[in-house]
């Protein structure tokens, strides 16, 4: 089936600089191989050399994040919007500089 | 040098949270297009600490949508440092998720509050102008 990715802008050169994608897959895995195959420069910023989820970025199936589903053997269906996002983090632990 | 633009009511929103949140660092997104920031997303940070946040996805998720809604996207981050200066640090640069992205920080450090824009592009740190609308 054919399911919307919704692309975070960091990632949007690798498609064309299109927001939205769609990709043809039974699970997030197969969506997220179908967009590697289709965008290369996609594949290295998703998924790890390990075949894992890279742990910088975040996906969602609709409202829930496929991390706390079932990761890349996730089931989708049609009309469900799946979301890349990139992990947002950081800190004050080590300043590099003081002013 | 690059620029932020923003409304005064928008930071003082952002410094609010950071009172809000103190001790903790508090943190969120800005939506916006480019260089003009339209709205700010207070979001919860997951690490619940006073050195370190991790935004929360969902929140993230929230914000990103709700920004396209209004017509935007989001163009930066924002979070505050409490007890040390409006500079990022080497966690906020090994973490840039987005070389496109405004980072703002919000320092609590001083008797008043200091606001600063930075981009953040390949490990280097450059700091923009931060113009009120």
């Amino acid at each position: 089936m054919t399911v919307e990715i919704r692309i975070p802008t960091v990632l949007r050169p690798a498609v064309g600089g299109q927001s939205v994608v769609k990709a043809d897959g039974e699970t997030i895995g197969e969506l997220l191989a179908s967009l590697a195959g289709e965008y290369p420069a996609v594949a290295g910023q998703v998924i790890g050399s390990d075949g894992a989820m890279h742990r910088f970025v975040n996906i969602y199936l609709n409202d829930d994040d496929v991390r706390y589903l079932s990761k890349l053997d996730t089931k989708v269906a049609d009309g469900d919007v799946v979301s890349i996002l990139p992990a947002v983090a950081g800190g004050s632990d080590c300043l590099l500089h003081r002013q | 040098m690059g620029v932020l633009k923003i409304s005064r009511e928008l930071i003082t929103r952002m410094i609010s949270h950071a009172l809000d949140e103190y001790p903790l660092e508090a943190c969120g997104l800005l939506g916006g297009d480019a260089e003009v920031a339209k709205e700010v997303y207070p979001a919860r940070n997951d690490a619940a600490s006073a050195r370190v946040y991790t935004l929360n996805p969902l929140d993230h998720l929230r914000a990103d949508r709700a920004s396209e809604a209004a017509g935007h996207g989001i163009i930066g981050v924002y979070h505050s440092h409490t007890h040390s200066e409006a500079y990022p640090s080497q966690t906020d640069v090994a973490q840039a998720p987005d070389p496109g992205w405004h980072y703002v920080l919000v320092s609590l450090k001083r008797r008043y509050p200091v606001v600063r824009s930075y981009r953040i592009e390949a490990g280097t740190i450059v700091e923009e102008d931060v113009v009120e609308l």
